[in-house]
């Protein structure tokens, strides 16, 4: 790996200790520094390891979330994700322990226990998720064994999530919390014996703007079910039905890598990376999952509704792409996964990527980042405002691609934006998916509003000073 | 959230279902960003700080910078001190503000870090300030983070040079968007009065747009007009909740008298603020206030057959909530449920007076609420019009009932944070809402023989 390395650094961190954080794609080598600690005085994009949990696990439309903490932590992730579902609501009522002073001085346990109780007589859920933040955790609640008094004493499933945020300042410590949570949910009962079916697990996928909807349609029309997803419009009876499937696909790598290697080592279910953003990584995926059922029928299935939309949405991409052709974007994103299939995306659109980072991306990802990227681009690791308006304007950047937080810096320097994160309210994956982004980027990046941004005010130069 | 209540009747006594309020760092981290060029620092774990700056972009639609002190779990067991030193050496050296507001959160709070000791032993440039204030998240609300970050700026920076006054009036706006600082200051000015106004976010985050990028931009309260408080007259104290705390300082540090009133939203506030500011200087009203207060008359009745006798939700954060539901009363609606989530007996006192001399009985109030009893006694009776914040959105969608979108946080609605909902021309405007929410449903509800042109 290391001999390969094209990563040079790029001498113009702001501050001396993210210098190794930063590089350029290009022919000197090192690796990029990463998966450590922000500094501290940083205006950091990272969130927590509850925020990790928290999205991988509020999905699960039939549970209750319950967060046992202060109450800023349930307000700031009530309905967060975006995460649609075809039947319960109760995912999206928000549950806290709101824990007081007293609380923090003499302990939280009665209240949580209290709650759930006060919770499960209300509502009869499936499942409870009790969720430790960083004062549960700091003053020694243990969430355990109120969970498993509370399971006995209900008879139903009250899991702890260990995701207090202070363990770490990276959200994928929190998705390993989520994992384990899922594990405990899904572990078959004592003497229960699973039957396998030609079903798959759709792991890492969440049905933003229902997005796995559009997946699930695809596979149907191949002949393939998916058992549930992890966790987009899931329900509690359906998770355990999970060691049931006969393949998991893996989307969201950096969230359920972990998940799928346990699955397989308990239950002997093979898994298989897939990729649903982009027409062609949609393609591939779609060829990948066909193949593993070796059933020329399935196969045929695939090609033909691989050619079919294909030669549906050319003609609408190479709309935009004629618009598009020689733009140039940045792009800043939670996880490397996502960051390099739309690197993928622009290029197919005829644009051209100046800059590329993510929040938590690890040193492989970034190489992979760096082969695929041409010479000069920027890589970088959770990066601060401070760099990103930098670079943006070094780079002369046409649109940006990133989440809620970069939306207004882009704007600030007139620069279109896309949200590819929890903020968007169309699907982006699959084919029409790809069109759909396609869309989004041509909007903002041709919109006529930059050019009221370019002219001279009346009887003055600069609007509004 | 669209069966956020379950059949049956309940009684919820634990925790909290649908928050209507969320934490003490928030606030603080709002009011700080009303300094100039200042950058608000929360000291604690960074989700913290992530979650904030989310939710205030997502409601002021515009740029939220804030540093954190990213602890760890080293952190958390030897405590921040060294996190925050290199913090604070940090933030000068890349982003060079001229304030730093520091904050603390649940983490910092429970193990106990001594930040005023902290920030002593810190390095700080010539010139620079440090101020902190302590915001557990397990006390109040937000709003009681608010109003520690302006106590603190007055613990911090207020002086006072001799026993002389300036006639000049301090505004603590209390917490409310950069629309209405911006109509405030456009008030208290149109009086030919000299004002300052901490914090004050507009500017900042109203800013315009221009070719160029400003990390501190030009608005905020600066650090001199601060100090410089401690030599006004008067202080008006808008919202009993997020400004009483700060003016009560002003007046014990620098003996600045404080007069606590009302947000001004209503006819009957923006009178009663006006008239403090008249009464205090002795100015003339000028012509184009009265004009606009006129046009709030003459909209009134015009309007009045739209609203009169509805019944009216009200919810979200104390001292809007307390103005609202008397320009509700001043509008002929009868506010059935009056409900904050920031705890403080005071709030249920003063609304229950208010609906009591306005001959309302029946009515529910209640502070430290959250949403899911909201929903039940909605449930339980309906009434015609909700005003609130975004979070009100699915029970208005499960109940029907048009909601107006009133507070904090807005979080699905677009150029709200530039409008303002203070003074007379907040009046016209939240007339306009509420009037318009309320034809915009009879025209959707409207059998065909019914449908008419002019309403």
């Amino acid at each position: 790996m290391e001999e390969s390395c094209t990563l040079s650094r790029a001498a113009t961190a702001c501050i001396a200790e993210r210098q190794d954080s930063i590089l350029t794609t290009g022919k000197s080598r090192s690796r990029i520094h990463c998966t450590t600690d922000s500094l501290a005085g940083s205006v950091s994009q990272r969130a927590c390891v509850f925020c990790g949990a928290r999205v991988v696990l509020n999905p699960v439309t039939d549970a209750v979330h319950l967060v046992h903490g202060p109450i800023g932590c349930a307000t700031y992730t009530m309905d967060i994700r975006g995460s649609l579902s075809s039947g319960s609501e109760l995912f999206r009522t928000s549950f806290s322990t709101d824990m007081k002073e007293k609380d923090v001085i003499f302990g939280g346990e009665k209240k949580l226990a209290a709650c759930i109780d006060e919770i499960v007589e209300k509502y009869h859920p499936p499942a409870i998720f009790v969720y430790a933040t960083c004062v549960s955790g700091m003053i020694g609640d243990d969430i355990i064994a109120v969970c498993k008094a509370a399971s006995a004493r209900h008879n139903t499933e009250v899991i702890p999530v260990e995701s207090s945020g202070f363990i770490s300042g990276n959200k994928v410590v929190g998705y390993r919390a989520a994992a384990e949570a899922l594990l405990t949910l899904i572990r078959p009962k004592e003497g229960e014996i699973v039957e396998k079916t030609r079903k798959v697990n759709f792991l890492g996928e969440y049905n933003l703007a229902g997005e796995m909807w559009l997946t699930r349609r695809y596979l149907a029309e191949m002949g393939i079910e998916i058992n549930v997803a992890f966790t987009g419009d899931s329900t509690v009876a359906a998770l355990k039905r999970a060691p049931s499937a006969c393949l998991n696909l893996v989307q969201c790598t950096g969230s359920m890598h972990w998940v799928a290697t346990n699955l397989e080592r308990s239950f002997g279910t093979p898994y298989m990376d897939v990729n649903f953003f982009g027409p062609e990584n949609t393609a591939e995926s779609l060829r990948k999952i066909a193949a593993f059922y070796e059933d020329p029928a399935i196969s045929a299935r695939a090609e033909a509704l691989i050619a079919r939309e294909m030669s549906r949405i050319r003609p609408e991409i190479e709309k935009y792409r004629s618009k598009l052709r020689g733009k140039r974007a940045a792009i800043y994103l939670g996880g490397a996964y996502k960051a390099i299939a739309i690197i993928r995306q622009l290029r197919g659109l005829g644009m051209e990527i100046v800059l590329s980072g993510t929040q938590t991306g690890n040193a492989d990802e970034y190489e992979n980042m760096s082969r695929i990227l041409s010479e000069g681009t920027i890589i970088i690791d959770d990066a601060n405002p401070a760099e990103l308006e930098k670079f943006l304007i070094e780079k002369h950047v046409d649109v940006m691609i990133g989440g809620v937080k970069e939306r207004f810096l882009a704007y600030k320097l007139g620069i279109g934006f896309v949200d590819h994160n929890h903020d968007r309210k169309d699907g982006l994956a699959g084919f029409d998916g790809a069109v759909r982004f396609a869309r989004e980027v041509y909007v903002t990046t041709c919109s006529p509003v930059w050019k009221s941004l370019r002219t001279p005010a009346p009887g003055g130069t600069i609007h509004g000073q | 959230m669209l069966e956020c209540v379950p059949e049956g009747k309940i009684e919820h006594t634990t925790g909290k279902i649908n928050p209507a309020k969320t934490c003490q760092p928030i606030g603080a981290m709002y009011a700080s960003l009303g300094i100039h060029g200042c950058l608000p620092h929360s000291h604690g774990s960074q989700g913290c700080c992530a979650y904030h700056r989310m939710h205030l972009t997502r409601h002021f639609r515009d740029q939220v910078l804030a540093s954190s002190s990213s602890f760890t779990e080293g952190a958390s067991v030897f405590g921040g001190a060294s996190n925050l030193k290199t913090s604070i050496k940090n933030i000068f050296k890349i982003y060079n503000p001229d304030i730093i507001a520091i904050h603390t959160t649940c983490l910092s709070e429970t193990i106990g870090d001594d930040v005023p000791n902290i920030i002593k032993q810190s390095e700080i440039p010539e010139g620079k300030v440090v101020i902190h204030t302590n915001t557990p998240s397990y006390v109040g609300s937000h709003i009681t983070g608010f109003s520690n970050m302006c106590k603190s700026m007055v613990a911090y920076l207020a002086e006072a040079q001799g026993e002389t006054k300036k006639e000049q009036v301090n505004v603590l706006p209390g917490f409310v968007n950069p629309g209405d600082m911006r109509e405030i200051r456009r008030i208290v000015t149109a009086l030919g009065i000299k004002l300052v106004m901490f914090p004050d976010t507009s500017g900042v985050l109203d800013a315009p747009l221009t070719s160029k990028y400003q990390m501190f931009p030009e608005g905020g309260a600066t650090v001199a007009e601060i100090r410089d408080s401690g030599n006004s007259e008067v202080t008006l104290a808008l919202g009993a909740f997020a400004s009483n705390a700060a003016a009560d300082l002003l007046q014990e540090k620098c003996g600045v008298t404080g007069i606590p009133l009302k947000l001004p939203i209503g006819l009957k506030a923006t009178d009663d603020f006006i008239m403090a500011l008249k009464d205090w200087f002795g100015v003339e009203i000028p012509k184009e206030i009265a004009i606009e207060r006129g046009q709030v008359i003459d909209t009134l009745i015009d309007t009045h057959f739209h609203y009169q006798g509805k019944t009216v939700a009200v919810f979200g954060d104390p001292d809007h909530v307390i103005a609202m539901t008397e320009f509700a009363i001043t509008m002929g609606m009868v506010p059935k449920y009056v409900l904050t989530g920031t705890p403080g007996k005071e709030f249920e006192a003063t609304i229950t007076k208010m609906l009591g001399d306005a001959g309302i009985t029946g009515s529910k109030v209640k502070a430290e609420g959250d949403l899911f009893e909201l929903h039940e006694w909605i449930r339980e009776e309906k009434v015609d019009l909700m005003i609130g914040t975004t979070y009100g959105k699915y029970i208005a969608r499960k109940e029907d009932i048009p909601l107006v979108r009133f507070g904090f946080p807005i979080l699905d609605r677009a150029v709200h944070p530039l409008m303002p909902v203070v003074g007379y021309r907040g009046c016209l405007r939240l007339i306009e809402q509420i009037s318009n929410a309320l034809l915009e449903r009879r025209d959707r509800d409207a059998l065909d023989e019914d449908f008419e042109l002019v309403l």
